[in-house]
C-alpha cells in the first residue's frame, strides 16, 4: 500500500516533469502512473494498419530490426523479445510507456526511447531536438501492438 | 550474498592498494575476457574470399601499398624504404602493437597517423587523407606483415589516460537510439540486428575489404558507420576521440591474431 502510494507519487512527479518539459520542448505532456502512461498522447485513436507500417519502416519505428514480429518480413532481429502476444502480457498503458521511454522502466534497457528528446548525448544533427516518432505515430504503433494477443 | 559482496569489495580494494603501491593504476577489467574475432561471425562464403589471397580483393590494395612503399615522394627525395628498407622484416609486428604512445607528440597515434608523420616530417610529402585509397593501401600492406601475430598494445604509463578516454567513449550511450558500443557488441553479440549477425566488434581484421562498399575501409570509417547507425554525431576520422577509441578497441582485442586484410559483408 505504502509502496503503491510512493509509486503513484513518483509517477505524478515524473508526469509533472514531463509536462514542464513539454512547454519548452516539442513533446505533448503525459502522465506516468505505475510504469504506464494510462491516457492517450493525442486523444485520437491509433490506426493499427498505419502502426504496422511504421513498425517496419526503417526511418520510423524500425521495431523489426530488434524484434521478431508476426509479419511477412525477411531478416527479423532478435536483440529484443518477440512481440507476438505482447498485448496479453502488458496493458495498453504499460505498452505506451514502453514505446515512449522504456528507460523509465529499465534504465539499462537497450531499447531506444521513441518519444524523448532530453538527456541524450551527441545526437546526429539532423535528428537533434526531435523525437523518433510523433505522438500520433506512438498511438498508431500502440494500436498495432494491441492486435498482437 | 551480502558477505560475498563485502569480500568482493575487500579484494578489489586490496588489488587497488597493491597497484597503487607499485605506482600504476589498476589493470582495467575486460568485459569480454576471451575475445572472439569477427571471423567467427562471418559466413563461410565471406571467409572463403578472405582466406584465399588470390580471391581477396584487398590484395589489390596490398600491391598498391607495396609500390608506394618503394616510391620516392616529397621534397627530401625519399621513400618509406629509404628509412625502413624491407617491410617484410622491419614492419613485422607493427600493426599488432599499434596504436601506440608517441613520446615526442605525447599522445597516442594510429598506424595511419604514423604513416602521415613519416610523410610530412621525413619525406616532405603531404599527409594522405584518412581512409583515402592511397593511405589504406599502405596501411593494408604494412598490416599484412603482422598477419597471425597476436594483438599486443601497451596501455601502461603515459598511454593510460588516452586508453581511459577511449574506454569512456566506448561506454557512453549516444545518439538518438541512446546506445553504447557494448549495447551491441557486448550485450548482444551472436544476435541478429535485422540481417546483421552482431559480432564482438573486434578490430583485429582491419583494414578490411567491405563487400558493401566494394573497397578496403579503415577502422575509423567503420566506427563512423556504427555511430551513425545509432543516429549519433560521429567525430571526425583521425581526430582525438576516435584515435583513443581505436586504442581501447585494440586492447579489447589483445591476444587475437592480426587478420588484416579481412573481408566483411
Ligand atoms: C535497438 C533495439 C530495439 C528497437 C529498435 C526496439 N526495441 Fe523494443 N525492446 C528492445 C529490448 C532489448 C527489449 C527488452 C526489454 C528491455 O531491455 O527494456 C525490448 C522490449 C520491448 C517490449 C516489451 C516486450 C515484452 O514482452 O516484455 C515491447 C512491447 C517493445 N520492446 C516494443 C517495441 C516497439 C513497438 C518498437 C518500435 C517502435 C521497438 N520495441 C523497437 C529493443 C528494441
Ligand atoms: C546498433 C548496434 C551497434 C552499435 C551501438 C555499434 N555497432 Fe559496431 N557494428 C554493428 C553491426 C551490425 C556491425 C556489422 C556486423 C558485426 O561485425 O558485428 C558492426 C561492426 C563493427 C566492427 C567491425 C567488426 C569486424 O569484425 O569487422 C567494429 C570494430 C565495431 N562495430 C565497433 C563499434 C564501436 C567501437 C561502437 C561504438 C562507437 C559500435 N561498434 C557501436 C552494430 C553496432
Amino acid at each position: 500500500m505504502r509502496l503503491g502510494a510512493a509509486k503513484l507519487f513518483l509517477g505524478l512527479a515524473i508526469g509533472l516533469t514531463g509536462a514542464a518539459l513539454a512547454q519548452t520542448g516539442p513533446l505533448v505532456p503525459y502522465r506516468v502512473v505505475d510504469d504506464a502512461i494510462p491516457e492517450s498522447l493525442t486523444g485520437t485513436p491509433g490506426d493499427p494498419d498505419r502502426g504496422r507500417a511504421l513498425a517496419l519502416d526503417r526511418s520510423k519505428g524500425n521495431c523489426v530490426t530488434c524484434h521478431n514480429m508476426p509479419v511477412n518480413a525477411d531478416f527479423q532481429g532478435d536483440l529484443g523479445p518477440p512481440l507476438d502476444g505482447v498485448a496479453s502480457r502488458w496493458t495498453e498503458g504499460e505498452l505506451r510507456l514502453r514505446i515512449v521511454d522504456s528507460k523509465r522502466i529499465n534504465p539499462d534497457s537497450n531499447m531506444p526511447s521513441f518519444y524523448r528528446v532530453e538527456g541524450l548525448t551527441a545526437v546526429r544533427r539532423d535528428w537533434a531536438g526531435r523525437p523518433m516518432l510523433t505522438a500520433q505515430e506512438v498511438e498508431d504503433i500502440l494500436a498495432y501492438l494491441l492486435t498482437l494477443r | 550474498m551480502r558477505r560475498a559482496a563485502l569480500v568482493g569489495i575487500g579484494a578489489a580494494a586490496l588489488v587497488a592498494a597493491v597497484a597503487l603501491a607499485q605506482g600504476g593504476p589498476p589493470e582495467p577489467q575486460r568485459q569480454i575476457p576471451n575475445p572472439m574475432s569477427g571471423r567467427h561471425f562471418a559466413t563461410p562464403e565471406t571467409l572463403a574470399i578472405q582466406d584465399d589471397d588470390f580471391l581477396n580483393p584487398a590484395f589489390l590494395w596490398v600491391e598498391e601499398g607495396e609500390e608506394a612503399w618503394n616510391r620516392v615522394e616529397g621534397t627530401s627525395g625519399q621513400s618509406c624504404a629509404s628509412c625502413h628498407q624491407d617491410a617484410r622484416e622491419t614492419m613485422r609486428g607493427v600493426r599488432a602493437r599499434m596504436p601506440a604512445y608517441h613520446p615526442r607528440l605525447q599522445r597516442v597515434v594510429t598506424l595511419e597517423q604514423q604513416v602521415n608523420i613519416c610523410r610530412t616530417e621525413r619525406m616532405g610529402a603531404p599527409a594522405l587523407p584518412i581512409d583515402s585509397r592511397p593511405l589504406n593501401a599502405i596501411t593494408t600492406f604494412i598490416a599484412l606483415q603482422s598477419r597471425g601475430m597476436p594483438v599486443n598494445v601497451d596501455i601502461s604509463g603515459p598511454a593510460r589516460p588516452f586508453f581511459d578516454a577511449g574506454e569512456r567513449f566506448y561506454n557512453t550511450r549516444r545518439g538518438q537510439l541512446d546506445m553504447r558500443c557494448g549495447s551491441c557488441h557486448e550485450d548482444n553479440y551472436g544476435r541478429y540486428l535485422r540481417a546483421d549477425l552482431l559480432s564482438q566488434g573486434m578490430s583485429n581484421g582491419f583494414p578490411t575489404y567491405r563487400l558493401k562498399e566494394q573497397r578496403v575501409i579503415s577502422l575509423q570509417f567503420r566506427l563512423q558507420g556504427c555511430v551513425n547507425d545509432v543516429r549519433g554525431e560521429a567525430p571526425p576520422m583521425g581526430g582525438e576521440e576516435f584515435t583513443n577509441l581505436e586504442f581501447y578497441l585494440a586492447w579489447r582485442a589483445q591476444g587475437l591474431p592480426v587478420e588484416s586484410p579481412s573481408v566483411r559483408r
